[in-house]
């Protein structure tokens, strides 16, 4: 498209005679930077792409064996001498054999299971054991204490196995690094394998991954999503509980209502700059606020909440601006001319028509929120949580832990099986903020409007 | 009374407000509701306003208030001996706490009767040991003096809690009588409706300005305290950072503020030219299908919450670097680096320039261009010498956007950067940021009363006000040179 201003010459019989498809030096460059100009956009929206891909990817592999789980199974005989020394399946007397009680009998069972299966190995009843983790014992006597009945019986219990028999069914182990690892040995290794072949190891799907509550560093097989994500789902309902009704008024009266004059520049200059402050910033505020001054209790999640919730605010307030700015002054016209007074103008007709919106941003502002992680450390969210906080509203104030502070909690322990458990629970993560933007899309979809 | 208690009475007058109110107005119009100034459901909602809103309002502030009164007046109760041992009145004055919900929680489950938490002495029975049967864990003994001042708060405290329900309650049912008596045909319930709900709505929107007041007052009053204990010329210009909690500690910035701003500047150097150059292609080059693709594909990453990219940091992209990069090159062992924090900050960063850039070079109109292709220029040409100029204020906003972004970043740094505060050029070492500290100091048993504490509020006022400044700083840059097109 270029030729003609580059051949056109002021003495036009100086130029050679040349057909106009023939592009000259500087037509040639100039077509060359314009190949390569787009090419560089190319390259960086596929560089953004790929970023994405990269991401996804390596959460996703490294975290998709986190929901199966190694269990191995075999036979125990709760032996009655041991368990209930008393003889009288009183539980408080039978609750005085502690965990330490059970593991001899937990292993000294698991010895004589593989002994009548017949698999010939080379090691010792203490590091058998350690095969077992050191979930199963605690496991076996709160069943044994809920049910005293079963002592003397012979049950067949499915337990845990340990970190590294796990990790090696899932190849995060190898008989390579096994050998310099002072927590497992190739024998052990061979062992469960051969238990695998014999059908007494599994590996299956862990609903325990999602639904238990966090574990000690030492029993990463043992560590599960429940109280993280019964914290967060608490988190997110004093989110919507406040940021909701506060952050639509704040916009009826900012968008509706407000004359223009020093103190509502005041707040909306406020607002955007709110939106704009660094997170952290506003979990210093949680802990001088919440915690140091009015005595809330640390780790609540009452605290998260109301932290997350002025984090939301201003998401909310800009989203249901912007749509309540959509609704066409007519309506606001039309419901005045039948004499409606204009408080009744807004809230009989603006506002319905402008829910849809509101409903999108709020979705999207929570879904934020539930991401959110470093406001929370400071006000002690990091906390080892094993109870499960009660019913709301008192359960709001018992410490519980949150999904995001779940993860950086894992990456800080030193068993590299946390790492792939944290990003399981990153999974886990995406998949509740895939839902919510899944919704938030879904009802732009279906209550979209056009004026 | 319990406060959850004290809020469904409320609400119940409210409610038996709304219905007598309503029912008075139409009694008095006759039955016919047409003779009444407003609509009869103004009636019951202005009653049944008048009853809830004050007593609600003083309820808050009770609430707030009177922990600091019950704590002033058992303060007297403690020794210095005690505040010295401890550390801090504020300490002594949580311990008092704990011990006092330990004793609420005894005597809620019956371990421990009403008269016997009012007599217990340490004298006579092991308090800590009392209270761990009911499941509160206290640290350490129970000194006499704490335990004399937790009966006192919890005294004070339920004499408090009962004056509370009388007030409350009062001031409701008084709400509701006024309400009621003033209910009449010609009253203008829906205008004095409409005053209410007008007040709950600006009320509503003045929570932004207290949010930004108590988060400036809560950093200024705990920075004065770190500079009265630590003097503020070695905060702004130390050069090196290194707390102790034994004494003795160098609390420099320089060293924070060095990280902090060396991983911003990689993570803009990888966010700028890929975002720029995205929203380009985008905008000017992109056909529909792939702009349809590609546009919501990289706003994916804008979503995604930094957690996950410190992971991927922490797991992908750290190793990657420390093998192929920083070993063979010999600049360092470490996975955790400002190269590695830098880049994956940059990835998080491209959809907010790419964006903002977007949507400005969109907003260019389409006659500037037309001009620029008639003289002759190619596609390139335009974009480099008459869209980009037009948009230049707009991008730069969004570039200052973007690294006000990158200093307030937390997770990315906390697991890329690692946490040794240094001042070196290398960036395959592990350097740390102002936040990273922040969190450091303030997680685990922190003291409240210590420099290494309160250091995090200081940096935390230092990192508002360098973001805020950026903000304010990018906005007006938008706003005074921003194009205005037809």
């Amino acid at each position: 498209m270029t030729d003609a201003a580059a051949n056109s010459g002021p003495d036009k019989g100086a130029a050679p005679k040349r057909s106009i498809f023939a592009q000259d030096a500087r037509t040639k460059r100039r077509n060359a930077a314009e190949a390569r100009f787009r090419a560089y956009g190319l390259a960086a929206v596929i560089v953004g792409v790929v970023a994405l891909i990269l991401l996804l990817v390596s959460i996703l592999s490294n975290g998709a064996s986190a929901f199966r789980q190694t269990y191995i199974s075999f036979p125990v005989t709760l032996s009655e001498d041991r368990l209930d020394p008393a003889g009288n399946r009183d539980p408080a007397e039978m609750a005085r054999v502690t965990t330490f009680g059970y593991l001899p009998v937990i292993a000294q069972a698991f010895a004589d299971a593989i002994e009548a299966e017949g698999l010939a190995h080379e090691v010792g009843l203490r590091s058998l054991a350690d095969m077992i983790s050191d979930e199963a014992p605690a496991q076996l006597r709160n069943s044994v204490l809920a049910n005293p009945d079963l002592v003397g019986q012979t049950l067949t219990v499915e337990v845990l196995a340990g970190g590294r028999i796990d990790g090696f069914f899932k190849g995060r182990v190898t008989m390579e690094s096994a050998e310099r690892d002072a927590n497992v040995t190739p024998e052990q290794l061979q062992l469960a394998q051969a238990l695998a072949e014999a059908g007494m190891l599994e590996t299956r799907f862990n609903w325990d991954f999602i639904t238990a509550p966090d574990a000690s560093g030492q029993r990463p097989e043992a560590a599960g999503l429940g109280v993280a994500i019964l914290g967060s789902f608490y988190m997110m309902l004093v989110v919507l509980a406040l940021a909701l009704p506060i952050g639509v008024a704040a916009s009826i009266y900012l968008e509706e209502f407000a004359p223009k004059n020093r103190l509502t520049d005041l707040i909306e200059v406020n607002i955007s700059n709110l939106a704009a402050v660094p997170s952290i910033v506003f979990g210093i505020l949680g802990l001088a606020i919440f915690i140091n001054f009015a005595g809330l209790p640390q780790s609540a999640p009452i605290v998260g909440g109301l932290v997350l919730t002025l984090m939301t605010l201003p998401t909310i307030i800009i989203a249901t601006r912007a749509s309540l700015r959509a609704v066409p002054p007519s309506i606001r016209a039309a419901a005045l001319g039948l004499g409606a007074s204009k408080m009744q103008s807004v809230f009989h007709h603006v506002l319905p028509l402008a829910a849809p919106g509101i409903l999108t941003g709020t979705i999207i502002g929570l879904a934020q929120a539930l991401g959110e992680t470093a406001p929370l450390l400071l006000i002690g969210m990091v906390a080892f949580v094993r109870e499960y906080p009660a019913a709301p509203p008192e359960g709001l104030f018992d410490a519980a832990s949150a999904l995001p502070v779940q993860v950086y909690n894992w990456t800080q322990r030193s068993d590299p099986a946390f790492v792939e458990r944290a990003s399981g629970a990153i999974i886990v993560l995406l998949i509740f903020l895939l839902f919510m933007n899944a919704l938030a899309i879904f009802l732009r979809r279906r209550f979209e409007r056009r004026w | 009374m319990p406060l959850f208690w004290i809020i469904v009475l409320l609400i119940v007058l409210g409610a038996v407000g709304y219905v007598i109110g309503r029912r008075k107005a139409m009694s008095s119009a006759g039955g016919d509701s047409r003779v009444l100034h407003s609509l009869p459901g103004y009636y019951g909602a202005n009653v049944a306003m008048l009853t809830l809103v004050p007593a609600l309002l003083v309820l808050a502030v009770w609430l707030v208030v009177q922990p600091m009164l019950v704590g002033n007046a058992i303060s007297h109760l403690i020794p210095e001996r005690v505040v010295e041992e401890v550390g801090s009145r504020d300490l002594v004055l949580g311990e008092v706490r704990r011990v006092a919900d330990g004793l609420d929680q005894a005597v809620a489950q019956g371990a421990l009767g009403r008269d016997e938490a009012r007599s217990l002495s340490t004298e006579v029975t092991n308090v800590r040991d009392r209270l761990a049967e009911v499941g509160v864990a206290l640290g350490s003994d129970v000194r006499p003096e704490v335990l004399q001042a937790a009966q006192r708060y919890r005294e004070l405290t339920a004499s408090a809690n009962v004056a509370r329900a009388f007030v409350v309650l009062l001031l409701a049912a008084l709400g509701l009588a006024y309400a009621y008596v003033k209910t009449h045909q010609e009253f203008r319930a829906r205008n004095s409706v409409e005053h209410g709900i007008l007040a709950i709505l600006l009320l509503a929107s003045t929570i932004a300005i207290l949010t930004t007041l108590g988060i400036v007052l809560s950093m200024l009053s705990e920075t004065f305290r770190f500079f009265d204990l630590y003097p503020w010329q070695q905060f702004f210009f130390g050069l090196e950072w290194r707390p102790s909690f034994e004494g003795g500690s160098e609390l420099g910035l320089i060293p924070l503020l060095w990280g902090t701003l060396y991983i911003s500047l990689i993570a803009l150097l990888v966010s700028v030219p890929i975002g720029l150059f995205a929203a380009v292609y985008m905008a000017e080059y992109a056909s529909k299908r792939v702009r349809s693709v590609a546009k919501p594909m990289i706003e994916i990453l804008a979503g995604i919450p930094t957690i996950v990219y410190g992971l991927f940091a922490l797991i992908t992209v750290g190793p990657l670097l420390r093998d192929y990069f920083a070993e063979p090159l010999g600049l360092g062992t470490s996975s955790s680096s400002v190269m590695t924090a830098g880049i994956v900050m940059g990835i998080m960063l491209i959809p907010f320039v790419s964006s903002l850039s977007d949507d400005i070079i969109n907003a260019v109109p389409q006659s500037l261009r037309d001009g620029s292709y008639g003289l002759g220029a190619t596609q390139s040409e335009t974009v480099k010498q008459v869209i980009l100029p037009a948009a230049l204020p707009g991008i730069v906003g969004a570039v200052l956007l973007a690294a006000s972004r990158a200093i307030g970043e937390t997770m990315i740094v906390v697991l890329g950067a690692g946490a040794a505060a240094r001042l070196s050029l290398n960036p395959f070492e592990a350097m740390t940021t102002v936040t990273v500290k922040i969190v450091g100091q303030l997680t685990g048993d922190t003291d409240f009363s210590s420099p290494e504490a309160l250091v995090a509020f200081a940096l935390g006022l230092t990192l508002f006000v360098i973001t805020l400044g950026l903000n304010v700083f990018a906005l007006f840059i938008v706003r005074k040179y921003r194009e205005q097109y037809e």
